[in-house]
């Protein structure tokens, strides 16, 4: 394993900045790093919160498996990956993706490459909580996520 | 009888009714396509959550694989849907 990545899926929130800080602490070879953040977001006023579910130990080896394939394809010197799961309210974080390398662009097609096989590769399923108090369905995986992931291979 | 233990999640979990089982599977099943087939026989709920077959994931000792993968000496097969995360 790459002593480089780091991978958590937790139920507690976590902080962009204490992960770009540890990430980085105590080293002056890293010239960029790149963060994605990922929230719950509501569109129309409609929804109370997301219900994220996991597969356990699944969700943490995939997510490893996808940030040691772009710290290789990419030459990352790191990154770190944190999931959430359980119940999670509009304007809440939900996934944290930060990369470091010596050049930007490294860095940004990175944390694209593990968004991007994230998305579609990472065991978690969203089910919608309403503001109206009906129940919920599961969100529909997206063609254009798959899309996304598969520019990767051409 | 080859016994396996099997997890579902999401609404794969929610049609079938339950997040865990193990069975004693028949001679004739040997891949993941085999066993949606067979777990299809077992009842309307199994019927249900398994449908579209097509749609279903499988994952064999927490990795991804096709329908076509053998199960042979499989420890846990997991079946879900299309994931949604990130």
């Amino acid at each position: 394993m790459d002593a480089s990545v780091r991978v958590r899926v937790q139920r507690d929130d976590f902080h962009l900045a204490a992960e770009v800080a540890a990430l980085t602490r105590g080293r002056a070879d890293i010239g960029a790093v790149v963060t994605f953040l990922g929230l719950c977001r509501d569109e129309a006023g409609s929804l109370n919160a997301l219900e994220l579910e996991h597969y356990p130990g699944m969700a943490e080896a995939e997510i490893g498996r996808i940030c040691h394939e772009a710290v290789q394809r990419f030459r990352l010197q790191a990154a770190t990956a944190i999931h959430r799961y359980g119940r999670i309210e509009p304007g809440e974080n939900i996934v944290l993706v930060v990369t470091a390398s010596p050049h930007r662009q490294a860095a940004f097609d990175g944390a694209n490459f593990i968004m991007d096989f994230l998305k579609t590769s990472a065991p978690f399923w969203k089910k919608e909580h309403r503001a109206d108090g009906s129940a919920g369905e599961w969100v529909s995986a997206k063609d254009a996520d798959d899309a996304a992931r598969d520019r990767w291979s051409r | 009888m080859n016994t396996v233990n099997l997890v579902y999640f999401s609404w794969v979990r929610e049609r079938i009714g339950k997040g865990e089982e193990t069975l004693d599977l028949p001679a004739g099943v040997v891949t993941v396509g085999d066993l949606l087939a067979h777990l299809k026989t077992l009842g309307a709920e199994y019927e249900s959550a398994l449908e579209h077959q097509n749609v279903i994931r499988a994952a064999i000792n927490q990795e991804h694989v096709d329908h076509g993968e053998p199960i042979a000496g499989a420890r846990e097969i997991a079946l879900f849907p299309p994931m949604t995360g990130g």
